[in-house]
């Protein structure tokens, strides 16, 4: 019953997203300057009826609201509009892009948690001053650095670029995952455990593990977020031709419609993961406090 | 107060007062362009060399730290101010307003914020002056960070509204206004400034990005983003890069110092 809940929730809070992005969009792309204006209407060399005749033929010309509605009704048939930039519609450009940034993205989760991992569980079985302050040392130096010009650094020294991602996730996971790890670590029965002469491998799985998972998988959710903000830097900077490359390029060209329906795009698959996490460990995520 | 944040304070005070005064330090304006100079490198006259329009990169460098620390904190006050209102308001009222703004926050929480960003920029005019650049870009960075200090603050005005001294107070006849500027905002204050101090880096880190990306601060006005942008076309590693990437890295790695520790929990 409690998962029919969620779920429930969960559909209704993407509803209300999708519902007001596209409010959003719609009315930004409405009121932004120079909309509905064809270059043809700027020619001298029309008449008065010729520029009659092209504004009659644009249906953009409509009022606010018949324009907002008719965005709106056209989000929901799954028609994500026409880039301006590109004069080619927003969903056959995403569904070129999306593979790229989904691989991106995984490279940098997968990579970025490893990376967290390859630095907390040691120091949780065997804790160690001198690796708690290499891992606190790295994810610092990493965390001062702007991933996009970290990108940079490893794109002129012909590094692997998608290495970048699990570099810039790597940091945000570690903070976290560290903190998470060493409360469950300080729990009562966790030292009762150790008294008890339990092997640092056993407590490790059975005893801090167990206790921190939750918090983990909602971390896990969160990251998804912080793969997404990675990424529009390490696809600008190494030409990766993904949604982020795309997101750019639409700010650079001003094409509002793609650049607006791609942020709530990149909205809802980000609340899409966070409500995943969230139902998987079995409490609403505290990590994004 | 520990030798480290003692050091970090101190190396924050004097590079703001050297980047109070570049022209001064570096002998020249961050826009004069030497003419006779382009890409020099390091000399006596021009300690980091100058860039491909003849600028001295030392007064660039500087005026672009000038930048960064006036305008990052600027933008932290501002976002902390409206997220004190908001979760202020969210955590003493709750009920429909808490859910209200609740749900905002998760909102504006689950946009991925570079994504925020470019959106926002896109929208706003590109052909502006740099002034006009910079403010717009700080301020952006200021109207769209209030989400995540909301919540931590909204938590801890919750948590405050149910404790005893604030039941004492009001069985004591403080109310309103009285009972927020006496009671709560002294109470609050530790988690006011964590927050304060976590926004300023983050500021500064997404301004970076977003000058990389071509998207920040407009020339000839420097920042650090625009400046380490010479990478793309400068592959030898100059002076002027190091030193940007060198200060950038101290004067974050100071501002974490300066964190509060529980913050960084």
């Amino acid at each position: 019953m409690r998962a029919v809940k969620q779920f429930a929730r969960l559909l209704f809070s993407l509803a209300i997203t999708a519902l007001v992005g596209g409010f959003l969009t719609a009315a930004l792309v409405r009121l932004s300057p120079g909309f509905g204006v064809d270059e043809n209407e700027l020619d001298p060399a029309r008449d008065v009826a010729a520029l009659r005749a092209l504004q009659a033929a644009r249906p953009e010309r409509s009022g606010f609201w018949a324009y907002t509605v008719r965005h709106e009704a056209a989000l929901f048939r799954g028609d994500l509009g026409i880039s301006r930039n590109w004069k080619r519609p927003v969903a056959g450009l995403l569904n070129e892009r999306w593979r790229v940034t989904a691989r991106l993205m995984a490279v940098g989760i997968l990579g970025g948690w490893a990376l967290a991992l390859i630095f907390v569980l040691p120091s949780l079985v065997y804790p160690s001053r001198i690796w708690d302050a290499l891992a606190a040392g790295v994810s610092g130096l990493l965390l001062c650095v702007p991933s996009a010009a970290l990108a940079l650094l490893i794109f002129v020294y012909a590094g692997p670029a998608r290495a970048v991602m699990a570099l810039a996730v790597f940091p945000r996971v570690y903070q976290y995952l560290r903190n998470v790890m060493s409360h469950a670590a300080a729990q009562p029965h966790v030292m009762a455990a150790r008294v008890r002469g339990i092997s640092p491998a056993r407590i490790l799985l059975w005893h801090i593990v167990p206790v921190a998972a939750p918090q983990a998988l909602a971390l896990a959710g969160v990251s998804v977020s912080m793969a997404f903000g990675a990424a529009v830097a390490v696809e600008v900077i190494c030409d990766f031709p993904g949604l982020g490359q795309l997101a750019w390029k639409a700010a650079l060209a001003r094409d509002l419609p793609l650049l607006l329906t791609l942020t709530m795009l990149v909205t809802l698959a980000t609340q899409l993961a966070n409500a995943l996490a969230d139902m998987l460990s079995g409490s609403p995520s505290e990590v994004r406090a | 107060m520990t030798l480290l944040r003692k050091i970090a304070w101190l190396f924050l005070a004097l590079l703001f007062v050297a980047a109070l005064f570049s022209d001064r330090i570096a002998g020249a304006s961050y826009a004069h362009q030497f003419r006779d100079f382009p890409s020099a490198g390091s000399s006596w006259r021009f300690l980091l060399g100058t860039d491909a329009l003849g600028r001295d990169r030392l007064a660039r460098l500087l005026a672009a730290t000038r930048i960064s620390l006036l305008l990052a904190p600027a933008a932290a006050l501002f976002s902390t101010a409206a997220a004190t209102l908001i979760g202020g308001l969210a955590g003493y009222c709750g009920g429909l307003a808490d859910r209200i703004a609740t749900r905002a926050i998760d909102l504006m929480l689950s946009l991925p914020w570079i994504f925020l960003l470019i959106a926002a920029r896109a929208i706003l005019p590109l052909n502006v002056s740099p002034a006009t650049s910079v403010i717009l870009t700080f301020a952006l960075l200021a109207a769209l960070g209030w989400a995540a200090p909301a919540r931590v603050i909204r938590a801890g005005v919750r948590d405050m509204r149910d404790s005893d001294f604030l039941l004492q107070a009001r069985a004591c006849g403080c109310h309103g206004f009285r009972l927020v500027a006496r009671q709560l905002a002294p109470n609050l204050k530790p988690v006011l400034i964590a927050q304060f101090w976590t926004s300023i880096p983050l500021f500064i880190l997404s301004e970076a990005n977003l000058g990389l990306l071509g998207l920040g601060v407009a020339d000839p006005l420097p920042s650090w983003g625009n400046l380490l942008r010479e990478l793309e076309t400068d592959l030898s590693f100059n002076p002027g890069i190091v030193a940007c990437l060198a200060l950038m890295l101290a004067v974050l790695a100071c501002f974490r110092l300066l964190l509060p520790s529980s913050s960084l929990d």
